[in-house]
């Protein structure tokens, strides 16, 4: 078993797998299929395809909105999708996948820490960058391809991140766009940390940082400009806010919190939510990620709760829900199943996605191979915006 | 530098045992690969505080390579020997620093999108391997038991649901002395079949008793080792410019000395302990999670005939920060979480156990402690079925191992 101990941050070098990668990725995207169908009865998309819903839902490109969230650090099917799962994602099977398109067969076939897999998401190209580094990204990202090509304010494009490390995913430092062209990014825990300090509430439940390194606690910083944002964006008060944070159980639960007030005060026409609790897996406590799991599946309900309500977003909002990766399969001898994202296995690279609202077709289960770099270039067909630089594919099903 | 360059002296810092083993086998190193090589010496340096079924296994991957002509070794490491590695790496200190140099290959690799060619090699050499060097016959069939959900009174949810499939699950266990039968069940097989390292009891708390024969490790036994290990990482992480990587990489150098202990009663263990906290992500706060990292850990390393690991409730979950500071002298537990956490530790103490020589005629036993629910995988009881017999753990135990 030499090649299974090999880690540092999230890399690790394999033992075996048994089946070919790419025959293992399919295995699983069917299986995830039949799962939902025999779940759901929703159908399948394959017959469906050529009837563009956009053809028949004359969205009004200038007032689409999309919202982005990454389900929370990875989970696999066998706490999810699967029969014996499914029990941990009850707002998920019974509400949102009823309404959504889904795409059984993501995969990501770039580096498996979570920063770096966000910012290859936000990029649509496989980043390199260093996971625990608080850099930007190498290519422009959505944010930017957005706001340069709808000429739209700062104000129209939000990213609301998990830790410390995210604090550059809103732009790049690509010549021609640039920080003048990215997201504003909100640090829930940073507003927290500012709005809290000298205070006597423990808030520290709140705090988590980062999962991946579980060792490793840093310190979180808020000042000044995190409590301008508070009161000048979010239009709260240092008082509300804490004692509506003393009401929260988890970090993700604070940046739901902020994300809603961002849509109510701000109404970005492209936000993006990372989600994170599900990554207490790297603890290893099966119970805390299953704990987690429920609670990001009732989070993002909430959210589609909330889209549907706030007159900015109800009608026409695209919601797309993925996770950045999967995680490492019980069957893989080099990693120790649930807990990390080290094997570069099929399980820890093939996810999913679902797609809800404005043009998206309800109640269809896509099997048809996508990538995560996919994602970008597609939000800019929804949009109008030209992702030049993405790597990506366009897809299909939701243009 | 690149294999073909290496000589005796480039193997000088090694411990003695390793220094011989590397020496006696320079022309076979010479001819491996660099993307391979320091894998192996990454084990190789370790020789000294390895356990036997360790150093059996490198002696005979060592002695079947030197077995293979220049061509077919050229034919084995061919895949290794096509990854493009940077001139920064091959110039590193690899054979003082194998373990380090890896971490950078690793981290090559997954940028430069090779780790697929590399799982796919290391996949090939290692059914090479296997089929080349076949195990010994077991003395007896190997044995795992887990007792979990010490301090929880009820399940939640059902248990076992991923070991159901594999054996038969018993619904009406007389658990009266059920831990002593099974800690006198162990301690007679490891007195039958006495060997180094064969034979283990894994406790997540206190163990409940100390059997000589036996090799053990329990999480409330190493508090004092555990504790200069945070406070270590308390210091560490105040340091300007600390990352999670570089974090990492100094636990990774730490030696039992470096914590306090000069001089070992045991060298092998005390190494394998540290290495518990130092490579084990949660294992350092966590006491289910610990129990499930030993339990995977001695497995893979020392292969034993002979487990028995006892889950014992994990603190509750709190911020990373106090979690690491220790200083609460109050540590409330979370009983029904962890025999969750334990449910689940024992789905992969068997799936580890079945990575293993053997694993056909190997037996497998969970016991919710002090409860009436338990499990057998034993290839004398049949599959996927449920028992309603009323069978106390001494006679599930003779049941397990029966045949």
């Amino acid at each position: 078993m030499r090649f299974g101990l090999s880690s540092k941050g999230d890399k690790q070098l394999p033992w075996h797998a048994s089946l070919s990668a790419e025959a293992a990725a399919r295995r699983l995207g069917v299986t995830r299929r039949d799962f939902l169908r025999d779940a759901t009865g929703i159908a399948a998309g394959s017959a469906l395809m050529g009837a563009s819903p956009f053809v028949y839902a004359a969205s009004n490109v200038k007032k689409r909105k999309v919202v982005v969230v990454t389900f929370g650090g990875g989970a696999r099917d066998q706490e999810t999708f699967a029969p014996q799962g499914q029990v941990n994602i009850p707002h998920m099977m019974k509400e949102l996948i009823p309404q959504s398109s889904f795409f059984t067969h993501v995969t990501n076939q770039g580096i498996l820490g979570h920063y770096v897999a966000t910012a290859s998401l936000a990029t649509g190209v496989y980043e390199t960058l260093n996971n625990f580094s608080a850099v930007p990204p190498d290519h422009p990202t959505i944010f930017e391809y957005f706001r340069k090509d709808l000429a739209r304010p700062a104000s129209d494009a939000w990213v609301v991140a998990p830790s410390n490390g995210f604090n550059h995913i809103g732009g790049s430092e690509t010549r021609g766009f640039g920080p003048g062209f990215g997201a504003r990014v909100v640090l829930p825990k940073h507003l927290l940390s500012a709005a809290s300090a000298g205070g006597k509430t423990d808030f520290n439940h709140l705090l988590h940082d980062n999962y991946e390194t579980p060792l490793y606690a840093p310190q979180l910083a808020g000042g000044d400009f995190e409590l301008e944002q508070l009161e000048r964006v979010l239009k709260l008060s240092v008082d509300d806010f804490t004692a509506h944070a003393s009401t929260l159980s988890s970090p993700d639960e604070l940046s739901l919190y902020i994300a809603r007030r961002l849509m109510h005060e701000q109404s970005p026409s492209l936000l993006w939510i990372t989600m994170h609790d599900i990554d207490v897996a790297h603890s290893g406590a099966f119970s805390l990620y299953i704990d987690a799991i429920r609670r990001t599946d009732r989070l993002c309900a909430e959210l589609w709760s909330t889209i549907q309500k706030e007159p900015e977003y109800a009608g026409n909002t695209t919601l797309l829900i993925l996770p950045d990766f999967g995680r490492d399969s019980d069957e893989d001898s080099g990693g120790n199943g649930f807990q990390h994202h080290r094997t570069g296995d099929p399980a820890s690279r093939t996810t999913w996605m679902m797609a809800l609202g404005a043009g998206v077709r309800q109640g269809v289960i896509y099997d048809s191979p996508l990538q995560s770099i996919d994602v970008v270039p597609s939000i800019g067909a929804m949009m109008g915006f030209n992702a030049a630089q993405s790597q990506g594919s366009l897809i299909k099903e939701l243009l | 530098m690149l294999p073909n360059a290496i000589t005796p002296a480039s193997f000088t810092a090694y411990p003695p045992l390793a220094h011989k083993v590397a020496v006696d086998h320079l022309v076979l190193l010479q001819r491996l690969p660099i993307a391979f090589l320091p894998s192996l010496l990454r084990e190789l340096i370790e020789y000294d505080y390895s356990f036997p079924a360790e150093r059996l296994s490198i002696d005979s991957e060592l002695a079947y390579l030197k077995s293979l002509t220049p061509s077919q070794l050229d034919n084995l490491f061919r895949s290794f020997a096509q990854l493009g590695l940077p001139t920064s790496l091959t110039a590193s200190d690899w054979v003082n620093h194998p373990a380090q140099f890896v971490e950078q290959e690793s981290a090559h690799l997954w940028s430069t999108r090779q780790l697929d060619a590399f799982r796919l090699a290391a996949t090939q050499y290692g059914q090479t391997l296997s089929a080349a060097t076949p195990a010994a016959p077991l003395p007896l069939p190997r044995l795992g038991i887990a007792v979990i959900g010490q301090g929880a009174t009820t399940a939640a949810e059902p248990l076992f649901l991923n070991l159901r499939q594999h054996g038969t699950f018993f619904t009406k266990i007389d658990p009266e002395n059920g831990l002593e039968f099974i800690l006198s069940a162990v301690a007679s097989r490891a007195a039958a079949h006495a060997a180094p390292y064969a034979h283990w009891y894994i406790d997540g708390g206190q163990p409940a008793r100390s059997t000589a024969s036996l090799t053990s490790v329990a999480y409330q036994e190493l508090e004092p080792l555990r504790s200069r290990l945070l406070r270590f990482m308390d210091a560490q992480i105040a340091h300007p410019g600390m990352g999670p990587e570089e974090l990492r990489t100094r636990l990774a150098l730490l030696s039992p000395s470096d914590l306090g202990i000069h001089k070992p009663a045991d060298p092998v263990l005390e190494r394998f302990q540290l290495r518990l906290f130092t490579e084990g992500s949660g294992t350092q706060i966590f006491a289910t999670t610990f129990a499930q990292w030993a339990t995977r850990e001695a497995l893979r390393r020392a292969q034993p005939l002979t487990l028995l690991v006892r889950y014992a409730p994990r603190q509750r979950q709190r911020p990373m920060n106090e979690l690491l500071s220790a200083t609460d002298a109050h540590v409330e537990l979370d009983p029904a979480g962890s025999l969750v956490d334990a449910d689940m530790g024992a789905w992969y103490h068997w799936l580890n156990q079945q990575r293993l020589p053997g694993a056909d005629r190997s037996a497998f036993v969970v016991w919710f402690e002090a409860q009436r629910q338990a499990l057998v995988v034993a290839p004398s009881l049949p599959r996927g079925v449920e028992s309603d017999s009323a069978i106390n753990l001494k006679t599930l135990l003779a049941l397990a191992t029966d045949g």
